[in-house]
């Protein structure tokens, strides 16, 4: 299957100025949301460093998570907290309007599927969380 | 360039994964790997973590939010207008991810 697109060279394109994304509230957000993946994907990139310590030894392991809690790494991960909540809702916000969830013909209101999805996310974090401690108690 | 838009439909896919791991696990695991254990309030050995199944789990957790990352960034900064140049920076970015893939294996096999 081939898309057909337009001749590039006969569309007309307005030039935007690199600042477009600081003009109005809701592209400042959408940049904030975009943003939020490189906090995300910092914070997974630290956490595998500090299971790579864990390969040299477990006293380096404990060694890698009392430097964490250091108040500028205890700044960025509160940072990155509301970064991935931020995240979160707006992927519920989005999954209402790609996936709608249909109770027989009608689809159920955008509100309530954002609120079961955080419904959701609220009992797997406590799942995770109690079996972290059960593992590790 | 007809090679790149025949691979869109996986790079969207992992976005896509990335995005609904990103979105139901990371916030809990920044509550315990980034205040709970560091501060003492909950111990952590490590020893969970040479578990088979949670390898696997931790696999999914690390390397597919890192797509998610990839596809993000590589279009905001195209929409930024910083004149960065497409090739380079989407061979930064995916090529990132996948780095970040093989870095995960190696780290989860070594342990």
């Amino acid at each position: 299957m081939s898309v057909v697109r337009p001749d590039k060279s006969k569309l007309f394109y307005r030039e935007l100025p690199r600042s477009w994304w600081l003009s109005k509230q809701s592209y400042f957000l959408f940049m904030l949301r975009e943003l939020s993946s490189l906090f995300i994907a910092i914070f997974l990139v630290v956490f595998l460093v500090q299971l790579y310590q864990l390969t040299r030894g477990p006293e380096a392991y404990a060694a890698f998570a009392r430097k964490l809690s250091s108040p500028g790494w205890i700044l960025f991960n509160l940072i990155t907290l509301l970064f991935a909540l931020y995240h979160s809702i707006t992927w519920f916000y989005s999954s209402a309007i790609v996936l709608p969830l249909r109770i027989g013909e009608r689809e159920i209101p955008r509100n309530l599927f954002v609120a079961l999805n955080i419904g959701v996310l609220i009992v797997v974090s406590l799942v995770i969380w109690r079996l972290f401690l059960a593992f590790n108690g | 360039m007809t090679e790149a838009k025949n691979t869109e439909p996986l790079w969207w896919g992992l976005f896509s994964a990335g995005g609904v791991v990103a979105a139901f696990l990371v916030p809990v695991h920044i509550i315990l790997f980034g205040f709970a254990v560091p501060l003492g309030w909950v111990s952590d050995s490590g020893m969970l973590y040479r578990n088979g199944l949670i390898k696997i789990y931790l696999f999914v957790l690390i390397a597919l939010p890192l797509y998610h990352w990839a596809h993000r960034f590589y279009f905001a900064l195209n929409d930024m207008k910083l004149g960065l140049p497409r090739k380079p920076l989407a061979l930064l970015c995916y090529g990132g991810a996948i780095v970040g893939t093989l870095a995960t294996i190696w780290v989860l096999l070594s342990l």
